[in-house]
C-alpha cells in the first residue's frame, strides 16, 4: 500500500462529504459541531497522506496537521461553550429554533 | 482506484487500509442514521479512533497519539458533556411529533437538496482524484518519525506551536467565560 495516494484522498472526500451532509441536515447543534470536526478530519487525512507520499514527501504535512487538530479542539470547546450560554437564554438545542438574528 | 486495492492485496497494509476505511466510513454513516444524540457521538469516536490507527499506517505516529487523545478523547467527552447540559428531544416519538407539527415535508425536501449538493461535491472531488497524476514519491527512508516531528516542532516550527499555544489558552478561557453562569 505504499505509494498509493489516491484511496486515502477518496477516504478523505467521502469523510468531508458526510460531515457536510451531517453540518447541513441535522437539526441538534452538538452534532452539527461533531460534523464539523469530522470535515476537519478528511482534511487532515489529505494532509498526512500527501506529507507520506506526496510529490515531496516531508514531515511539515504532520506539523500542519497537528495544527489543524489544535484549531479544531478550540473550535469545539468555544462551541459547546456557546451552546451553554444560548441554552440558559433560550432552552433549545435544536438550531432551526435558534432564530432570534431574524426577528 | 479499486484496480490498484485489488493489484495490492497481497500488501498487508491494504488489509489494513480497508479495515480503518470501512470502520471510518461506517461509523460516519451510522451517525447521520442513529436515533440518539448519544449513539451519534459514540459512532463518530470510532471514526476518529479509526482514523488514527489510518494514521498510525501511514507513518505519522506522532498525529496518531495527538488524534486519539484530542479527537477521539478531549472532544467526544466534551461534546457529551455539552449534551448532558441541554436538553434533547432527541428520544423517540416526541422527534416525530416534533417533525410533524413543523412540517415534515419540507424537512424531507431540504434533506434531499442538501445530499444532491454533497453528492455533486463528492463527484467533482473524485473526479479530480482519478484525473490528478500523482509522480511515484522516492521511497521515504524508514526515520523515527515521533522524534523528527517532536524537533521540528521546537525548532524550525517553534513560532507556530507557540502562537498556538497562545490561540488554545485565549479559546479556553473565552470558552469559560461565556460559559460561565452570570452573577446577578
Amino acid at each position: 500500500m505504499s505509494g498509493i495516494l489516491s484511496p486515502y484522498l477518496t477516504l478523505g472526500a467521502i469523510l468531508f462529504c458526510i460531515g457536510l451532509f451531517g453540518a447541513l441536515t441535522k437539526r441538534n447543534a452538538i452534532i452539527v459541531l461533531l460534523s464539523i470536526e469530522l470535515m476537519l478530519n478528511g482534511v487532515n487525512l489529505n494532509l498526512v497522506a500527501f506529507s507520506k507520499m506526496g510529490v515531496a514527501p516531508s514531515l511539515t504535512g504532520q506539523v500542519f496537521s497537528l495544527f489543524t487538530i489544535t484549531v479544531a479542539a478550540a473550535e469545539a470547546a468555544v462551541g459547546v461553550a456557546l451552546l451553554i450560554a444560548l441554552y440558559r437564554n433560550k432552552p433549545t438545542s435544536d438550531v432551526s429554533e435558534m432564530d432570534e438574528l431574524k426577528h | 482506484m479499486l484496480n490498484n486495492l485489488i493489484d495490492n492485496l497481497k500488501d498487508p497494509a491494504s488489509y489494513l487500509y480497508m479495515l480503518f476505511a470501512i470502520l471510518a466510513i461506517g461509523g460516519g454513516i451510522v451517525m447521520l442514521n442513529s436515533a440518539k444524540v448519544v449513539h451519534m457521538v459514540a459512532s463518530l469516536a470510532v471514526t476518529f479512533i479509526s482514523l488514527a490507527g489510518l494514521y498510525l499506517t501511514l507513518g505519522a505516529g506522532f498525529v496518531a497519539i495527538v488524534q486519539v487523545l484530542i479527537s477521539a478523547g478531549a472532544v467526544s467527552i466534551l461534546m457529551i458533556f455539552g449534551i448532558k447540559l441541554t436538553k434533547h428531544r432527541h428520544d423517540g416519538e416526541d422527534e416525530r411529533e416534533e417533525a410533524e407539527k413543523v412540517g415534515a415535508r419540507s424537512g424531507h425536501l431540504h434533506e434531499i437538496l442538501a445530499a444532491v449538493g454533497v453528492l455533486a461535491l463528492f463527484g467533482v472531488l473524485y473526479y479530480a482524484i482519478r484525473k490528478a497524476s500523482f509522480p511515484t514519491a522516492p521511497a521515504a527512508e524508514p526515520v523515527n518519525t515521533i522524534l523528527a516531528t517532536g524537533k521540528l516542532l521546537v525548532s524550525r516550527y517553534a513560532l507556530p506551536f507557540e502562537i498556538m499555544a497562545v490561540l488554545l489558552t485565549a479559546a479556553f478561557v473565552g470558552a469559560i467565560v461565556i460559559a460561565k453562569r452570570e452573577e446577578e
